[in-house]
């Protein structure tokens, strides 16, 4: 394995050549004259911020689109336009971002779906395991492999996309956003996987959100902007601030807001709770969390990957139900025995996972926001007044700079922060008490992500008491005023901001256990 | 034109164009199949025949009504004929039972159709209600709890009218079947008003866009507030209430309750608004698409009747034209958005 493949000694320079792309959609320039160079075992950053062309350059790099102009060169050949099966057994092995795992199937039938090992026209399963464990064990999983997806949590998932393009023996992977739902520690353990694979001759194109990896794990960076190539180059010498300058094309600040609250009274107070392992996939309960919410000022919670972060947010919301302890609101005792009553008392949740959760993606962005306010909406007792829908669009719009064309268009067309947009414009509508929400900004680009932490940041000066659950160290520090450290359903620490450096919220995190 | 400009104009103008392609493309095919039945037969166009094939859609045409809602939620209800049967049998003995359990009446001060219509969508509306609890609390899928309500109400029909028919009902019942307002069949008269109604619920109230929520993404439904299992549970109530209401019209165009009145029913009201556009998988649909569903059906087995094509060609051709007509629309779709 670690012996440099002969066949790949002869090969040319370049891994991957793309000259002069160009695709241009009904109304949209999405790339304009595009070119990109990959070497073997290099790894290469391409940034941008949602809606810059990123994902259709790796759409027409997988074969799922077609270019209108331009040539792609792999492996020294010009490539046609053909099926993304094709190009996956050319060697390009794409992993999205939305996962494309089938959920009631097992690991191993996962990640070799389509490949299953064969003899007489019989799937050889003992061997179908095997091989998976082994891919598994390289990236430092320990799960059986007859594991159905179902059971696993989001970052595991992500951990079984990559197992599959592995499985591939691609020469090119193309990984969109891999390190979204990770946390600190399984981020580490991707980017140890990536460099392991530089060092197979692999070539990676890598794109992501979180500028703080570019430098570790990159070689050299592509940033597009509106669908030009905006800068490109080696990544030595390049500071993460002039990145985010060429993919917004102005200075973007991650500046400490927190820490400066004057807390207000004691919102909603958890004593002792305990929750059983959910059926929906989790697998931490909470081991007597107590915590204490404060209106006006934002909290953090951070911690890694199956903390019980999110188990935490349900019990609050009133999602999950608990097993054992109490929630007091304004120092009376409450019982919320679905999301409706936790509603009904003010206390609102942005879910985590925001295809799933949160978006009704056949609608479009108007009835997305105004759903939870239609009650204030009416005219003539009974009917939805359109107008009145509008105003709320149209307000919310310009208060959170969310941008779109039209209220009438599907939000699935919006990017990623604006959707988010979306989904906190119908939940401030509702003037909650507490807002709680779960990795707010993932999958957000840098400026959108800077302008939700000021609404957060805002919402709290205003009284209200807000929960911010967030795997990304930097996002707890720069908008909390208090932060609570979770590790394995119980917590380990609470720190005022100003004290908190990632070190120190790491330490309280991540302290291994023995297994 | 700037850039600026054609930005805007694809925007809003674009999207508008490719939603009406979207949506008529169903009603193009509508109007080719019209065409060509004209063309083989030009009686296929005079306005008995037009009303002809309207009275006999628009008794499942209200079904279809209810049925789009369910679907929109991502259900199913395959009890429809049967519940139709069972309201039409109960409202037809509540009305013997009224009106002294006479045989055939002519007298025209007679209420009796008040107590067999209102009986009808009780009936209709309660076992909606039960199976929209059972799916709801019990958690059972609709297509199970709808698939055993399809034999229940059946065989309940059997049992209330000792396995025959009840028939012979007074003018002011039978008028609901046979008469006409204005010069329109009171069927007809009826489904426009269910359709309008049904239109107006969906599109312009909180309660028809919580239909739509709960179709398109249930937990998200759930977690911005939505009471889930009362949307529903009221939708299995809606088609219910309006196969109660069937089963009276259909009873009062035969003059006669009957214990296999509606069968396959189901299997018709789920292609006309499946041909309709509404998806399946819930969350995508509306009204008007059902009606000109419904409408396709019935001019199909219409326009086959007067070709003189024989009764066992008709529903292979029927069966057939259904999943072109599906896929004619997916086609549509598929290339206009691009």
């Amino acid at each position: 394995m670690t012996a440099p493949d002969p066949m790949r000694e002869g090969t040319p320079q370049l891994c991957l050549s793309v000259q002069d792309i160009t695709k241009r959609f009904p109304g949209v320039l999405a790339l304009d004259n595009v070119s990109l160079e990959i070497a073997p075992g290099e790894v290469h950053a391409l940034l941008g911020e949602n809606g810059a062309g990123k994902s259709t350059l790796l759409k027409i790099l997988s074969g799922a689109e077609t270019s209108d102009a331009g040539t792609i060169t792999f492996g020294g050949r010009i490539l046609p336009p053909e099926r993304p099966l094709d190009r996956q057994a050319r060697g390009i092995a794409t992993i999205y971002q939305e996962f494309s795992l089938l959920p009631e199937l097992s690991i191993a039938e996962n990640v070799f779906l389509g490949r299953e090992p064969l003899q007489f026209g019989f799937v050889q399963w003992r061997q179908m395991f095997r091989e998976t464990s082994r891919i598994l064990e390289r990236l430092g999983i320990t799960i059986n492999p007859r594991t159905p997806v179902a059971r696993l949590s989001i970052a595991e998932q992500q951990m079984i996309e990559i197992a599959r393009a592995l499985s591939m023996r691609s020469d090119l992977i193309v990984m969109d956003e891999p390190t979204a739902a990770l946390g600190s520690r399984e981020v580490k353990r991707l980017h140890a996987i990536v460099n392991d694979l530089r060092r197979q001759n692999i070539a990676i194109l890598y794109i992501t959100h979180r500028l703080e990896e570019v430098p570790l794990l990159c070689d050299r960076f592509s940033v597009l902007r509106d669908g030009r190539l905006v800068g490109a180059g080696a990544i030595d010498g390049v500071e993460t601030d002039d990145l985010v300058r060429m993919m917004v094309g102005r200075d973007v600040e991650f500046e400490r807001q927190g820490g400066r609250a004057v807390a207000g009274s004691t919102v909603l107070e958890a004593r002792g709770l305990r929750t059983r392992l959910s059926s929906r996939g989790g697998s931490v309960s909470l081991k007597n969390v107590s915590i204490e919410i404060r209106s006006g000022e934002v909290l953090g919670i951070a911690g890694l990957v199956g903390a019980g972060r999110t188990e935490l947010a349900r019990a609050l919301f009133g999602a999950d139900s608990l097993h054992d302890g109490e929630l007091l609101l304004d120092g009376e005792k409450t019982r919320l025995r679905s999301p409706r009553d936790a509603i009904r008392r003010g206390i609102f949740l942005v879910p985590e996972d925001r295809k799933q959760q949160a978006l009704f993606l056949t609608q479009s962005a108007c009835r997305n926001l105004t759903l939870p306010s239609l009650k204030r909406l009416l005219r003539m007792w009974w009917f939805v007044d359109e107008r009145a829908e509008e105003r709320l669009l149209d307000e919310y719009r310009g208060k959170l700079n969310i941008r779109m064309a039209t209220g009438r268009q599907l939000i699935s067309s919006l990017s990623g922060g604006n959707q988010q947009k979306v989904v906190l414009s119908r939940l401030i509508a509702c003037r909650p008490k507490v807002l709680i929400l779960d990795e707010p900004t993932r999958g957000v680009d840098v400026g959108a992500k800077a302008e939700i932490h000021q609404i957060l940041v805002d919402l709290a000066r205003r009284g209200v008491a807000v929960v911010v659950i967030s795997s990304e160290l930097a996002e707890v520090m720069a908008i909390s005023d208090r932060v609570i450290t979770m590790r394995e359903g119980c917590i380990t620490g609470e720190l005022n901001a100003l004290e908190a450096t990632e070190e120190t919220l790491m330490s309280k995190m991540a302290i291994e256990t023995i297994t | 034109m700037t850039t600026e400009q054609e930005h805007r104009s694809v925007g809003s103008w674009g999207r508008g164009a490719v939603a009406f392609l979207e949506r008529f493309g169903i009603l193009i095919f509508l109007v080719l199949l019209i065409v060509f039945f004209y063309s083989q037969n030009n009686r296929f166009l005079s306005q008995r025949n037009i009303f002809n094939i309207l009275t006999e859609v628009s008794i499942y045409g209200v079904i279809a009504v209810g049925m789009t809602y369910v679907i929109l939620t991502a259900g199913i209800d395959l009890s429809v004929g049967s519940v139709l049967a069972f309201a039409a049998m109960c409202g037809a003995v509540i009305a013997k039972g009224a009106s002294d359990d006479r045989f055939s009446s002519g007298s025209n001060v007679d209420t009796g159709w008040v107590a067999a219509m209102a009986t009808a969508c009780m009936v209709g509306l309660v076992a909606g209600w039960i199976h929209g609890l059972a799916t709801t609390k019990l958690k059972v899928p609709p297509f199970v709890v709808t698939l055993g309500g399809m034999t229940v109400w059946r065989g309940a029909t059997l049992v209330l009218g000792k396995g025959g028919p009840i028939s012979g009902f007074d003018d002011s019942y039978r008028m609901w079947g046979k008469g006409e307002f204005w010069g329109v069949p009171i069927p007809v008269v009826v489904f426009a008003i269910v359709a309008i109604l049904g239109h107006v619920v969906l599109r312009y109230t909180p309660f028809g866009r919580k239909v739509y929520a709960v179709g398109c993404n249930r937990e998200a439904a759930r977690l911005v507030g939505v009471n889930t299992d009362r949307v529903i549970t009221s939708v299995y109530v809606i088609v219910g209430l309006l196969s109660g209401l069937a089963g009276f019209l259909l009873s009062a165009r035969l003059s006669s309750a009957e214990a296999v009145a509606g069968e396959m029913f189901e299997l018709r009201v789920i292609a006309s608004v499946v041909i309709g556009g509404t998806s399946l998988f819930g969350g995508i649909g509306g009204i008007g698409g059902t009606v000109v569903g419904v409408i396709l059906i019935g001019v199909l087995i219409n326009g086959l009747v007067i070709m003189n094509v024989g009764a066992y060609y008709q529903q292979i051709i029927i069966g057939i034209i259904i999943v072109l007509a599906v896929a004619f629309d997916t086609f549509a779709k598929s290339h206009r958005s691009r």
